[in-house]
């Protein structure tokens, strides 16, 4: 095996024994992306001469002793979160060559942890989509099969881990951004609780719905990189000052008594008979672990879609006024005055998907909707959340589809709209909720596409989380492939 | 209570975008889209139910009137798209 | 037909914080452009606002200090519009539900006192300055001032003419620099006021259509804004024409208001509760602890002073036009016993002195003390009213008490009668032909006699005793 193949925890192992090197663990992740990269397209800017230079300080620091949580370890950052000196372009023409002069605080937890980046993953413009193809910077490909879409938004992170292009990668979940592509490339991706990491630093979407997450190639690594990255941080506002659990306890730690609640709204006509049977094949085996599970009810899940296209288009269109032309970004060179500029700039800079969603929240935000638009879904999300406190009252964690469907081809928008509704509500309730999910690997189509499970567990319950995913990944009945690039 | 061409032209106006005949004849569909969803809301019974403004029920995140670092004029001007000395430049408006 | 003018005051008051409202920059006014800002003052990709504790403690001290009801959970919103200094795209307010409402002042008027109502405090971050090129069609924008803390205070329509609007206006800035939350400064920008103008017919109980005024940076510039814009609208409506509802700019120069019709258009602020930021609880112990740290107000004060110390209104005016006055004065007050004379010296003298060498009174060289104990050396004869201004000058110079200062050069005063008939004897012996003058009638030079007595004793004779002996020498000639 390939040093880029391993896992984090495996690398670890062998960086602690002195069998490896930081500077060789990157030269062979950069390897990998000189070989793949081009067919797959999952940066936007790669950064080998920042890489190595952080792999010899690993070293360096390994030299001295000083080995922290992730000292070498190559991880990929979705392009929506600020380094220090590299260019964020949230996959926009706007910022295409924006420059950020501080790092986000997830950044700078990884860099405390001795974490090498590689560079600024693709995603769809401003996270806003699920397949990556709104990327100003080209589109992403599903490494288990190029013609077909990654998932998105962070499509670019999904893609990178599950080829080995990077161990690790943070993504950014906002109705599912997170999971949906770690389903559609059979990589392990989490969706913290809301306030769990610190959104300082993210490039906002919808700000009561953002959370940043992992994206790994193991349930083990998704808790190596949740120890680093969650936490309190004082220069977010909404960041809940709760303890953070060492999450690598909750491995291998049995499920038996366990009751897993399968959500009788999630399982309904549009999902691919193939899911179906996967899911099946999950709760079997959750079961043969000493779980039991029954049915439960998530009576406003019929409401999730509308709350989310009221809401998240909302915050959206506000977080989106400061790209302007003013004091960065892209401005129009035909600007004859204020007006024109702003114009010209946003109309030129924003690519279709964005500007749709800007008019969306500037509508239902305009004069006089307030209470009768966003007041009303922010009024039936409440109730949804309460749906979901009641259901963990009797369950230790919910389990879902990840998505309804393997991944797509690109350029083929679902046409089903069942099929649409179920890929919205399989994952938009826990960032309406803001409870956490985990959707982790659970075996392949007929045609070698990765299918995915989902964890939902309580607010702050993210060990629980580990803890099932992980029973189930060591003893799944189902065989872990690679893609074939 | 659907919206016409010209609400759509307001709305792009408030948000600073520009739109061909075309785009604006799609967003007036996609724009009345939105009341089907407040359609399928309003069958929900609200009354009493505290809206759902913030996703934590945290309040009073204060800090210290304490110093921190600035940017600087350089540093802050340096993605500045076009720049007169220590200020940002920006066509006029329009009086 | 007569019109009686409806008028609303808003002002917008800079916050004397450390730093902006929220983020770690420094608020100091004046510094190189651009130079105080940060990625979240300027509105970077990905920041967030983390409010200052002592925004929300000034803003309390203000709605205490106008008796206004705390809004005990109150939260902020975003108010969404586009404008170069804006550098989010809109500007973090409080909207639905502001720190504090249903306040009041009391303003002091012709004598009476009228009370003004405050319909609400909010807090909310300042915009940048936009700087227009003079030749060509460009701007210049300096993020310092974005993301400065300010408190708006709109006042209820309760003022009924110019002057009631300036006498609130003044009184508004007193409070905010007494409480010393605000530096009230007008040509810096610390301190706004925007106006809401109507007319109506005088028992009307409707309001007529109102016009806002921008653009008042004085306290002069408002009451001559006030009063050029209901003339203008008295002149309408009696023109038979319609007041429409318009932002007006006062023009300084030309003395009247400019309408921004057309340039202008209806605002759709698009406000919701800002996801960014939770909501404030404020506590009844957090109240009561600024409740405590509350300085006498100057209204308070200037009661107090009047029937305390019996003072006339119009020192106890000048005497409290601001703390650090009123503290030095007291002071010297309570030292010296009268607190009239006290009063005379502080507005006089001492002010004078002050005034002429731009100080602040807590950078005068003479100290309570040393007032205090000059005026007790005038009351007790040591020495002369006129020798005192002397003295006082040298104390201002030399920031020494006067004891000392009258020791060293020997001014006591002679109280020595003896001395002083000696004195007055050489006078009337030097001066013969003015004594004839005077046997003859012309009283006037008895003031002569007194002035050469005076001179002869290099100002130190006790004038008094000097008039007495004089009188008596020459009524018994």
């Amino acid at each position: 095996m390939k040093l880029n193949q391993l896992t984090i925890h495996e690398l670890q192992t062998l960086l602690r024994e002195g069998k490896t090197t930081a500077v060789a663990i990157a030269e062979a992740v950069f390897s990998r992306i000189d070989a793949v990269e081009g067919r797959v397209n999952a940066y936007i800017t790669t950064a080998k001469d920042e890489a190595l230079a952080m792999a010899e300080q690993a070293d360096r620091s390994i030299g001295e002793g000083a080995l922290k949580e992730l000292t070498g370890i190559p991880v990929g950052i979705k392009d929506n979160m600020c380094i220090t000196g590299m260019k964020t372009t949230c996959g926009s023409r706007i910022l295409e060559n924006f420059v950020s002069p501080y790092d986000a605080e997830v950044v700078k937890k990884l860099r405390d942890a001795g974490a090498v980046f590689t560079g600024k993953t693709n995603l769809d413009e401003f996270a806003m989509g699920s397949s990556t193809e709104t990327s100003w910077f080209d589109i992403a490909r599903n490494p288990w099969d190029l013609d077909r879409v990654p998932g998105g938004s962070s499509g670019g992170s999904a893609a990178a881990v599950a080829t080995d292009e990077c161990i690790a990668a943070l993504g950014s979940d906002t109705g599912g951004s997170i999971r949906q592509p770690a389903a559609h490339c059979g990589v392990v991706g989490m969706k913290p609780t809301y306030g769990r990491v610190s959104r300082y630093g993210l490039v906002a979407f919808a700000s009561s719905l953002d959370q940043i997450g992992p994206l790994t190639k193991d349930v083990e690594d998704c808790a190596i990189m949740m120890n680093v990255i969650a936490g309190y941080d004082e220069k977010e506002s909404t960041s809940v000052p709760a303890e953070v659990p060492d999450y690598r306890s909750f491995l291998s730690r049995d499920i038996e008594g366990w009751t897993i609640g399968i959500p009788k709204e999630y399982f309904v006509q549009g999902i691919d008979p193939q899911v179906s049977s996967a899911i099946d094949g999950v709760i079997s085996d959750l079961e043969k672990l000493g779980a039991t599970c029954r049915e439960i009810s998530i009576p406003h899940t019929e409401y999730c879609v509308a709350i989310y296209y009221i809401i998240a288009p909302s915050e959206a269109s506000s977080n989106l006024a400061r790209y302007d032309g003013v004091r960065y970004g892209f401005r129009s060179p035909q600007k004859e005055d204020l007006l024109d500029m702003y114009k010209a700039s946003r109309s030129a800079g924003f690519g279709a998907e964005v500007k749709r969603r800007i008019m969306i929240g500037t509508y239902a935000l305009s004069a006089g909707y307030y209470d009768a638009y966003y007041k009303k879904a922010s009024q039936v999300r409440r109730l949804l959340r309460n749906d979901f406190d009641r259901a963990f009252e009797t369950c230790d964690v919910i389990l879902t589809p990840t998505t309804p469907t393997p991944a797509f081809k690109i350029g083929e928008k679902a046409d089903d709209p069942l099929q649409m509704y179920l890929s919205d509500i399989f994952t938009l309730s826990t960032n309406l909720a803001g409870v956490p999910g985990i959707a982790v690997p659970c075996g392949y189509t007929d045609t070698g596409l990765p299918l995915s499970v989902q964890f939902m567990a309580g607010h702050f319950q993210e060990g629980k989380l580990i803890q099932v995913a992980s029973a189930y990944e060591n003893n799944a009945s189902m065989e872990k492939r690679r893609p074939e690039l | 209570m659907k919206l016409s061409k010209a609400d759509v032209e307001h709305v792009a106006h408030l948000a600073r975008l520009n739109f061909t005949d075309e785009e604006k004849d799609t967003f007036t569909s996609q724009l009345n889209e939105i009341l089907m969803y407040m359609d399928i809301l309003n069958k929900v019974d609200t009354s009493g139910v505290e809206p759902m403004t913030h996703a934590t029920s945290l309040n009073n995140a204060l800090r210290d009137d304490v110093r921190k670092e600035s940017l600087g004029t350089e540093r802050a001007l340096e993605n500045a798209p076009e720049e007169a000395g220590d200020c940002f430049k920006v066509p006029r408006v329009i009086e | 037909m007569e019109y009686e003018p409806v008028i609303g005051l808003e002002v917008h008051a800079q916050l004397l914080t450390d730093t902006k409202i929220f983020c770690g920059c420094s608020t100091k006014f004046g510094d190189m452009p651009n130079s105080n800002t940060c990625p979240i003052c300027i509105g970077l990709p990905g920041v967030l606002p983390v409010l200052n504790r002592k925004v929300v403690e000034y803003a309390l001290k203000m709605a205490l200090a106008t008796n206004c009801s705390i809004n005990t959970n109150n939260g902020f919103a975003r108010k969404n519009y586009f404008y170069p200094d804006l550098p989010k795209g809109y500007q973090i307010s409080q909207y639905a539900y502001p720190i504090a409402e249903h306040g009041h002042l009391d303003v002091e008027l012709n004598g009476g006192k009228k009370r003004i109502g405050i319909t609400r405090i909010h807090m909310e971050e300042d915009a940048g300055k936009l700087i227009h090129d003079e030749d060509k069609p460009l701007s210049y924008v300096d993020f310092n001032r974005a993301g400065v803390p300010l408190i708006e205070i709109v006042s209820e329509p309760d003022m009924r003419s110019p002057e009631e609007g300036a006498a609130y206006l003044r009184r508004l800035h007193e409070i905010l620099v007494y409480l010393e939350i605000c530096d009230g400064n007008m040509e810096e920008g610390s301190f706004r006021c925007d106006a809401n103008v109507s007319i109506r017919p005088r028992g009307r109980e409707e309001f007529g259509t109102r016009a806002e005024l921008k653009n008042m940076n004085s306290f002069r510039n408002v009451q001559r804004a006030l009063e050029y814009e209901i003339e203008r609208q008295r002149n309408v409506l009696e023109a038979g024409g319609v007041v429409i509802q318009e932002t007006r700019l006062w023009d300084d120069y030309q003395g009247v208001t400019h309408s921004m019709r057309g340039k202008e258009e209806a605002h759709d602020y698009r406000y919701f509760p800002d996801p960014d930021l939770v909501d404030l609880s404020i506590s009844d112990e957090w109240i009561e602890e600024i409740g405590r740290t509350l300085p006498e107000l100057p209204l308070e004060k200037r009661e107090r002073f009047i029937s305390e110390y019996g003072i006339p209104p119009y020192d106890a005016q000048v005497l409290t036009t601001s703390r650090d006055l009123a503290d030095f004065y007291e002071q010297v007050a309570e030292c010296c016993g009268n607190p009239k004379i006290a009063s005379n010296w502080v507005m006089g003298d001492f002010l004078r002195y002050l005034n002429e060498e731009k100080r602040l009174v807590r950078e005068s060289p003479v100290t309570p003390r040393s007032l205090a104990d000059i005026i007790n050396l005038i009351e007790d004869g040591t020495i002369s009213g006129k020798i005192a201004k002397d003295v006082f000058e040298e104390m201002w110079k030399s920031a020494r008490p006067p004891g000392e200062i009258i020791k060293e050069k020997g001014l006591v005063q002679i109280t020595d009668t003896a001395m002083l008939e000696a004195a007055v004897d050489e006078v009337l012996k030097a001066n013969p032909s003015q004594l004839e003058e005077y046997k003859a009638g012309k009283e006037q030079l008895f003031g002569y006699f007194v002035g050469q007595t005076m001179k002869a004793t290099r100002g130190k004779a006790n004038p008094k005793i000097v008039n007495e002996i004089l009188r008596k020498k020459l009524a018994g000639l």
